[in-house]
């Protein structure tokens, strides 16, 4: 089963904008509660979304180069990359049901 | 999968999971129904200060998570889920949620309240872009620059002061000329040689393009319209209860505190209240907590009956 996949400054070139199907970059940290609530259903999002849409969490401690080349000033935020663009963001959280509808906008 | 409880909580904070430690065990099947995060709105505080027995204090993550752990150790159940609604039959009560139907016996509603929108241009556009409610997530990202705080109430003044660890200056906005805050957290703030406070000023507008890079305010007394130029601009207008699925179940005030009883009974029987979500709550941990733990004795005592 999919999980989501951990990516830093050093990965995220190869794994976020080279990869083959869109990826939903959620950028968090271990200080912000309601990150660790978007991290279960972003669990539950990889394997149902497996194989059409890729997962990926980013610390931004330990990736600033590219929380702030993403003007990342609010967390949890999530960024869709479709070849290497983002090209769509959903901030905060949002229960499971909520979230995948507004994936789905982003995605289609 | 197990879908009917002998006490169905709704709401994950400090309420809730008191309600769910006293009912796990009294020995009920509980289950507690959280559509977001485990322990709630205190869960963003950098720091509880006035919850007894932490003389250092404790982030509001850690409180909450070990009040999750200690109820989840009596048996307390837990599920992800956003309720719907309530209704009611003659076995007992059924909660529609977003992950299928739960009956159960008795239900306590500790749903508490989410930060109000303060409703002014540019909020929405900016969330994540400058506009945050969370100084404790969010403050970090804007090290060594100027933010703005709106608000005057113990979350304005605890999180204006957390701001300045990172910020090079806050400016705390409050439309009245005194604080609401506690005189201890006021005390701190007026000590904090970053801070400045504008008084009798409300925020008119949050200036772009891209991302925020200032605000307007006037001052509601003279009228006079300024600038202010800052990269940040936290929150903390007050809180709403989630409660528009419990209208013409239970009766509401205007807006949309459930009043109870002193055992936290609503007018249904075998329906309680706690926390927040109750009307005149004091709206502190440890009420809420003490209330939650009413909230389930009571449901005790109803299904003993």
């Amino acid at each position: 089963m999919a999980k989501p996949i951990e990516v830093d400054d050093k990965t995220f070139d190869q794994t976020v904008l080279k990869a083959n199907t869109p990826v939903l970059v959620d950028f968090w940290a271990p200080w912000c509660a309601p990150c660790k609530a978007v991290a279960p259903i972003l669990d539950d999002l990889a394997a149902e979304y497996e194989g059409r849409l890729g997962i990926a969490r980013l610390n931004v401690d330990e990736a600033p180069v590219n929380a702030s080349k993403y003007g990342i000033s609010a967390i949890p935020t999530m960024l869709l990359f479709k070849e290497g663009k983002p090209v769509g963001q959903i901030v905060g959280f949002r229960p499971k049901a909520e979230l995948k509808k507004a994936l789905e906008e982003i995605l289609t | 999968m197990n879908r009917a409880y002998e006490v169905i909580i709704i709401g994950g904070g400090p309420a809730g999971l008191s309600a769910g430690l006293y009912a796990s065990r009294a020995r009920l099947s509980t289950l507690l129904i959280e559509k977001g995060i485990i322990g709630g709105q205190i869960a963003n505080a950098a720091h509880v200060e006035n919850y007894p027995g932490f003389p250092d204090g404790i982030s509001g993550l850690e409180l909450t998570q070990a009040m999750h752990r200690q109820a989840k150790k009596y048996g307390l159940e837990t599920v992800a889920a956003e309720v719907i609604g309530i209704t009611l039959n003659e076995r007992g009560k059924v909660i529609k949620t977003t992950e299928g139907e739960y009956r159960a016996k008795a239900v306590i509603i500790a749903v508490g309240a989410e930060p109000n929108r303060l409703g002014v241009p540019g909020e929405e556009k900016f969330l994540g872009k400058g506009v945050s409610y969370c100084a404790t997530c969010d403050g970090p990202f804007f090290k060594d620059q100027m933010v703005a705080v709106v608000g005057g109430g113990d979350s304005a003044v605890e999180e204006g002061v957390l701001l300045t660890r990172f910020a090079s200056k806050v400016i705390l906005i409050h439309r009245r000329n005194r604080l609401r805050a506690s005189r201890l957290l006021q005390e701190r703030a007026f000590a904090n040689k970053k801070i400045e406070f504008l008084w009798d000023t409300v925020v008119e507008d949050i200036l772009g393009p891209d991302r925020v890079r200032g605000l307007r305010v006037r001052n509601v007394k003279t009228g006079d319209r300024s600038t202010l130029e800052v990269s940040g601009v936290f929150f903390y207008v007050g809180l709403h209860p989630g409660t528009d699925y419990l209208r013409g179940l239970l009766p509401l005030d205007e807006e949309g505190h459930i009043p109870t009883g002193e055992g936290m009974e609503t007018e249904i029987p075998g329906i309680f209240a706690a926390g927040d979500v109750r009307k005149n709550s004091p709206r502190q941990v440890i009420t809420a907590a003490g209330e939650g733990a009413t909230a389930a004795i009571s449901a005790e005592k109803f299904l003993s009956e």
